[in-house]
């Protein structure tokens, strides 16, 4: 599995490469879209797989970043490039200090203060009007390709979306792999035992909740770039939950969770729309339930699983599997 | 993967199609595809009826044999009142399932988001469901069309009332700060002309925030006010009308149409306290027992009972939308057998004197290649502690 696990990614990497030349706009369109949930499952993923963290309110990190690059963009005319770095800087710090008096609240408590914050969100966004134009929103140019590229926004928006999801994985996957990973880690599996071992856990928690609001950030920035409109109603609370839902069904603690996780809160509340007209929901209902029913460890788990049996036969090594928080693709 | 695998042959569809020729996307001799995004989810769904009597009033088209011999394929997708599901939705129609047009996409945050990209596209966006002025704008976005009266024409028509009958007025003003609130302040303004400064004794505005508009009301009564324009959203209109009534304020009180609804603001502020309340209406409101004789009331109930019968008798939003699928209708009709979507904007501006038989008696729709405002007529009504009475006569929003 360790082993493969370099020529999936590679490969999977060459086929997003190609989809600009084989889908329609659309197709990117919904891809890009999906590719910037997959940075925001990420980022949620690391606080709340890993860190054991759970937070309803993501969708509030996902709006300031939105909302950030907006106003840079609309106010002073910022390149959408310096807009995305940007987002993150300033959503690690709402993330961080947010993180602070969290580290206060323990699991449901913590759930519910982060919960608050999507709620108020909507109505603090619509209290700062100059900013950010008031429930009218702020609408945006869709950025073209630089000059000399053969690429339409939509093929060009497509490739910054990718960028930044393989740089957010890689980024991921080196920060978890390490010292601090283990650390995350540790204090989500005993936080008592992680503290006598000398990890810091009040910095940990607050940090990896900063990193966490900062890949949301950077993911609500890129969709105002891609969407090329925010308005308050555009992160209600149903995106925290979408995104909770994301990451629970790609798998948590898991890398790769991150986008199928994206895939499916993309697309599946699409087709339950084409089944039924009357109850979408319901449609969505079902198959969540179903998805964790049959994939009690998320779709990356079910992968790792199936990828498992698979190699079992030819297993001659130690046996030895990689511990489910280490994983970094499937 | 699969969505790879199920997009691969559209790709190759796409390679292999022959270059178009000049013919509009959606439209082929025996059909016309129409588009359409509603929130039949999330928190704006009670709207998403208008969606569903659009689709019933379609089907009574075809059932009749379709417009000029060609059946209409109402496509309609539902975006839960989120403008980046709304983009998504409005290319889903525009390149994947290649509509001629776009019908009464709903709310003013999913309109904003695609009102670019379907300019860009030159795709008409016609008849959009919300009261923002900015869809009259034919000179910079000539794809796009509202239809209901705008907030700022609804503020004009009080203002011509004002100026009518309303001798030594002095005028207080309550608003939202925000640009519904403002909208609505604008036309009101621009109605009084000259006149406003004079008139206009004293302007209160409140945040969404706020958790109250109660002072705001205290400060109007003293100003000495005897008209009192209340443009407020519900919960806000219950509040201020509760309170001038407490105070013992009793204006000419014109209430703006957001907040009419018997259920959401009559009732909670309390019938008595609301009794004198002012507005401004251009349907037959299907809860009116005066319309119950009414040859095209009558029509709009069978056509409800034969095409919707799940929608709600009582409920405005399906008489709004039997009325707009009409204007819609009529449009695609005068288009003849030129469907392009040049054809489609330039009839939809050229709608001259057309009447609807759920809107209020003499409304007539009227569009140029420089109004872009179909309704701009209303008539005003009176709470008389039950309904809304219908008095006076029919007030246009004057010039503009």
């Amino acid at each position: 599995m360790a082993r493969r696990a370099p020529v999936v990614v590679v490969v999977a990497v060459v086929v997003a490469c190609a989809l600009p030349f084989l889908l329609s706009n659309f197709r990117l369109f919904q891809f890009t879209q999906v590719y910037i949930y997959a940075i925001a499952l990420l980022g949620l993923n690391l606080l709340t797989g890993y860190n054991g963290q759970i937070s309803l309110g993501h969708g509030a990190f996902y709006a300031i970043g939105a909302y950030v690059a907006a106003i840079m963009m609309d106010q002073w005319h910022v390149p959408y490039g310096w807009t995305i770095p940007a987002a993150g800087v300033i959503c690690f710090a709402a993330g961080f200090l947010f993180g602070l008096p969290a580290l206060r609240l323990e699991g449901l408590y913590l759930a519910l203060a982060t919960f608050s914050l999507a709620l108020a969100t909507p109505q603090i966004l619509k209290y700062f009007e100059h900013w950010t134009g008031g429930s009218q929103g702020i609408v945006l140019t869709k950025p073209s390709a630089p000059s000399g590229l053969p690429l339409n926004p939509d093929q060009w928006l497509y490739f910054v979306a990718l960028a930044v999801l393989l740089a957010a994985l890689l980024l991921a996957a080196n920060l978890l792999r390490g010292r601090v990973g283990r650390a995350i880690v540790a204090l989500r599996d005993n936080p008592i035992a992680a503290r006598a071992m000398g990890v810091n856990g009040a910095l940990y928690k607050s940090l990896t909740f900063g990193v966490s609001a900062a890949y949301t950030g950077v993911a609500g920035a890129l969709s105002a770039v891609a969407i090329a409109y925010v308005a308050p109603d555009s992160f209600n609370i149903f995106l925290s939950i979408a995104l909770l839902i994301g990451i629970v069904v790609g798998g948590l603690a898991s890398i790769s969770g991150a986008i199928y996780g994206a895939f499916f809160v993309h697309f599946v509340p699409i087709w339950a729309q084409d089944i039924s007209k009357a109850a979408p929901w319901a449609i969505f209902g079902v198959s969540l339930i179903l998805f964790m029913y049959f994939m009690p460890y998320g779709i990356a788990g079910a992968v790792h699983r199936i990828a498992q049996r698979l190699q079992r036969p030819q297993r001659t090594g130690d046996g030895r599997e990689p511990p489910p928080s280490v994983r970094t693709t499937a | 993967m699969k969505q790879l695998l199920s997009a691969l042959p559209l790709a190759i569809g796409l390679i292999a199609a022959p270059p178009a020729f000049a013919q509009t996307p959606g439209v082929t001799a025996t059909e016309i595809k129409v588009g359409n995004i509603n929130p039949y989810s999330g928190p704006a769904s009670a709207y998403g009826t208008i969606g569903k009597s659009i689709g019933a009033y379609f089907k009574m088209v075809n059932d009749q044999g379709g417009i000029n011999g060609r059946k209409i394929n109402y496509i309609t997708y539902d975006d839960g009142y989120s403008p980046p599901r709304a983009v998504e939705m409005a290319r889903r129609l525009v390149e994947q399932d290649q509509v001629a047009l776009i019908f009464q996409s709903l709310g003013t945050p999913s309109n904003s988001a695609i009102h670019k990209y379907m300019n860009q596209s030159k795709v008409p966006q016609l008849f959009v469901a919300t009261g923002a002025t900015k869809w009259n704008d034919p000179k910079n976005f000539p794809w796009t069309m509202g239809w209901q009266p705008s907030y700022q024409t609804e503020g004009r028509v009080y203002a011509a009332y004002v100026l009518q009958s309303v001798k030594d007025a002095k005028i207080g003003i309550l608003y939202q700060n925000d640009d519904y609130g403002k909208d609505y302040l604008k036309g009101f303004e621009d109605g009084l002309g000259d006149r406003a400064k004079q008139l206009i004794v004293m302007r209160q505005s409140y945040e969404v925030t706020d958790p109250t508009v109660d002072s705001q009301i205290v400060n109007l009564k003293n100003s000495g006010a005897n008209v009192f324009f209340n443009i407020t959203t519900p919960k806000f209109a219950v509040q201020a009308i509760k309170k001038s009534y407490d105070i013992g304020w009793k204006p000419l009180h014109f209430l703006n149409n957001v907040s009419t609804s018997l259920g959401a603001v009559m009732i909670p502020a309390g019938t008595e306290a609301s009794k004198g309340l002012v507005t401004a209406l251009y349907q037959k409101e299907v809860t009116d027992p005066q319309w119950a004789s009414d040859k095209a009331f009558q029509d709009w109930v069978a056509w409800m009972k034969k095409y919707y019968p799940e929608g709600k008798l009582d409920d405005q939003f399906n008489a709004y939308g039997y009325s707009v699928a009409m204007t819609l209708a009529h449009v695609l009709k005068a288009c003849g057998n030129d469907l392009s979507r040049e054809n489609i904007m330039r009839q939809a501006a050229n709608i001259k004197d057309l009447e609807l038989p759920m809107l209020l008696p003499g409304i007539r729709i009227n569009t140029s290649l420089t109004d872009f405002a179909p309704i701009e007529q209303a008539k005003l009504a009176r709470f008389d502690g039950e309904r809304w009475v219908l008095f006076g006569e029919l007030l246009a929003s004057a010039n503009r």
